[in-house]
């Protein structure tokens, strides 16, 4: 159990900041309020928040020991006008200067005009730049890349997003819960599950209240089945991108099989609004039961099979192996969690490091690799998704009869909580007052996967940006909010 | 297993788009659009995606359009990069203000006649979002002119094809 933030002055704020920069904690959150600043690190078993008062909005910045917080410390300036002391950038990150207003959730104003986003330079002789987006040539969510490049290789890639920023924190404050956990599942739809579930645990922290065994279980079953659907898809879709169609029919054969299961036994394909304070929207019937066997039977069968036709296509592997390599300190100083991490030997999964019911009973293993490169990242995927199809046996197994929900109280509090997603570690964190959301915070973990992303491309040839990029997989929904 | 075993498994054991042809009412209605497609273009229809600022999951399921059990490409129905190429804009989101321009912009370099198909509740009305500082009043309409709505969040592949078959027949 997380407990609330810890109010700390600016001595305690930079000696927290040194921990992480100097490696001691790794930082897992970093926000804003009105009036003050909240800040999350973990060491080896423990979670916890800090808040800092700062009633002018100027507080010792993060960023300036720890890059990793850079673009949340942009974030937290757009947001709510809050400013950094000795930042190392002062771009606007969401803002786009597009919103009738600045610092729309802080003391609001209106808008300057619009200018250029100053892209970062790149000097040298014959530099050329490659400018992708906001809208792509897929169908894939939008966001910017500028690739500065000496030929064929890349010297510098920066991203720009926000394009999808919605204003999802500033629907969630004053929503009721049911309000607030639809707005949750929202964040990043891949991660519906993960996400409601985040911020279901945040919510019963907040009210200390625990949902019923069943309920728990429930949860994992879903939390399976949702990984499981995403990393098939991402295998296929990894391989497409090295031109291997084969696989990628396939996978999203496969995935398309998840889906239908997971609609027959909780009625919605993406399992979206399933997981609700205080427990489960929905109790699994025995039907769905045999649908998930089924599904599960067959599953096992299908995998392995697909990972031999990856292991024993040469010509796909030429394009995976060495290509966008993530050196593995970098992914350390980031907290880079997912396969991102796993791939370049981060073995943080918060399953294990904070083990929420009923993962404390359940037996599995969290795959890691050593290359960090493309092929690293489907092989942590093809492990977990292997590793998931035994949890997924173990949950219908193990699952306890009983309740599916527990009444929720209409108080006050304050929770948070670290769910395992497919792609890494989801934040939630939640101030409640009689029964509404007084504020709340969403951290994808995209925010530490996004700059390794810059730093893996570098040195690598043009072409394989696409491969790399979807060998990354990171949410463009789940960051700009 | 090899690749060419898997290709002969394949070719012995049957496509993996059988069991599409298992549901009557998808084959059916993939059937119709072909027609509608050849009868009003001449040709198949293409659709260029645009993502005003959904949350993904309308993505997904727009995606799970080309895996084999919807394989819509053989209904005449093809994906575009290009606005340029495109017959349908399929619209998601609520319209970000920060997509606003490339979403006008978008619309502005599809050739006429064109459809705006908005799909979801995101795009319908802005769902969750319409209101909010970052967003459009009330999804795409608000931003330009709208030809069909597609409810869901976010419309299962069975309802996205039903709807592009209602658009071609009613116009
Ligand atoms: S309609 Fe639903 S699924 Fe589609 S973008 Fe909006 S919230 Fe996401």
């Amino acid at each position: 159990m997380i407990g609330p933030a810890i109010k700390v002055d600016a001595d305690e704020w930079r000696h927290a900041t040194q921990a992480i920069a100097a490696g001691r904690r790794t930082l897992v959150a970093l926000w804003g309020g009105v009036g003050h600043v909240l800040m999350a690190t973990r060491g080896p078993g423990d979670l916890g928040i800090l808040q800092l008062d700062c009633p002018d909005g100027a507080f010792p910045s993060v960023a300036a020991r720890h890059p990793p917080a850079i673009r949340l410390e942009r974030t937290m300036r757009d947001l709510y006008g809050l400013s950094p002391l000795g930042a190392p950038d002062e771009r606007p990150w969401l803002d786009h200067r597009r919103w009738a207003v600045r610092h729309p959730l802080g003391r609001a104003q209106a808008t300057r005009a619009l200018t250029p986003y100053p892209f970062l330079a790149a000097d040298g002789d014959g530099l050329h730049q490659v400018a992708v987006g906001p809208v792509h040539a897929g169908v894939i969510e939008p966001g910017q890349f500028l690739i500065h490049a000496s030929g064929e290789t890349v010297v510098r890639l920066e991203e720009r997003l926000g394009f999808v920023h919605r204003g999802l924190e500033a629907r969630m404050i004053g929503a009721d819960l049911a309000q607030a956990s639809r707005l949750a599942g929202r964040a990043s739809g891949d991660s519906t599950v993960a996400y409601s579930l985040a911020f279901a645990r945040a919510v019963e922290g907040a009210l200390g209240i625990e949902a019923p065994p069943r309920a728990q279980w429930l949860r994992a079953l879903m939390a399976e089945l949702e990984r499981l659907a995403n990393h098939i898809g991402d295998i296929g879709a990894i391989c497409n991108d090295a031109a291997f169609g084969l696989m990628h029919a396939h996978c999203a054969a496969l995935r398309e099989q998840a889906l239908r299961a997971a609609a027959a036994a909780f009625g919605h394909r993406l399992m979206m609004d399933r997981v609700v304070p205080g427990g489960v929207a929905l109790d699994l019937e025995t039907p769905g039961v045999e649908v998930i066997r089924r599904f599960l039977a067959h599953a096992r069968e299908r995998l392995p099979r697909l990972v031999s036709l990856y292991d024993d296509t040469a010509s796909l592997q030429d394009r995976t192996v060495g290509t966008g390599v993530v050196p593995p300190e970098l992914a350390g100083r980031y907290g880079a969690g997912g396969f991102v991490g796993r791939a370049c030997g981060v073995a943080f999964d918060a399953r294990k490091a904070f083990p929420y019911a009923p993962y404390d009973q359940l037996d599995f293993e969290v795959p890691t690799r050593t290359e960090g490169d493309v092929n690293a990242r489907v092989w942590v995927r093809i492990e977990e998704a292997s590793a998931t199809l035994g949890l997924i046996g173990q949950i219908l197994d193990g699952l306890p009869a009983g309740a599916a929900t527990c009444p929720v109280p209409e108080a006050t509090g304050e929770g948070a909580a670290l769910v395992e997603g497919f792609r890494g570690d989801v934040f939630a964190w939640v101030r409640l007052a009689g029964g509404q959301v007084e504020s709340a915070h969403l951290r994808d973990p995209s925010w530490f996967q996004w700059p390794l992303l810059e730093a893996a491309i570098e040195g690598a040839i043009v072409a394989d940006f696409p491969l790399c990029n979807k060998s990354f997989n990171c949410s463009y929904a789940g960051v700009d909010l | 297993m090899s690749m060419p075993r898997l290709l002969a498994e394949a070719l012995v054991g049957g496509p993996l788009t059988e069991p599409l042809s298992q549901d009557p009412e998808l084959a059916a209605i993939g059937a119709e659009l072909a027609e509608a497609a050849r009868n009003r273009l001449g040709r198949s229809l293409a659709i260029r995606q645009v993502d005003a600022g959904s949350c993904n999951a309308c993505e997904l399921e727009i995606h799970a359009l080309s895996n084999p059990y919807y394989d819509i490409e053989r209904f005449g129905l093809r994906f575009v990069a290009s606005p340029r190429h495109a017959d349908v804009l399929l619209v998601t989101g609520p319209v970000t203000l920060n997509m606003r321009e490339a979403l006008e912009r978008t619309y502005a370099a599809t050739p006429a006649p064109k459809w705006v198909v908005a799909a979801g509740g995101c795009a319908i009305d802005g769902g969750l979002f319409a209101g909010g500082y970052a967003c459009a009043p009330a999804g795409v309409g608000s931003v330009i002119p709208v030809d069909l709505r597609i409810p869901g969040c976010p419309p299962t592949p069975a309802a996205l094809l039903k709807a592009l078959l209602i658009l071609l027949n009613g116009r």
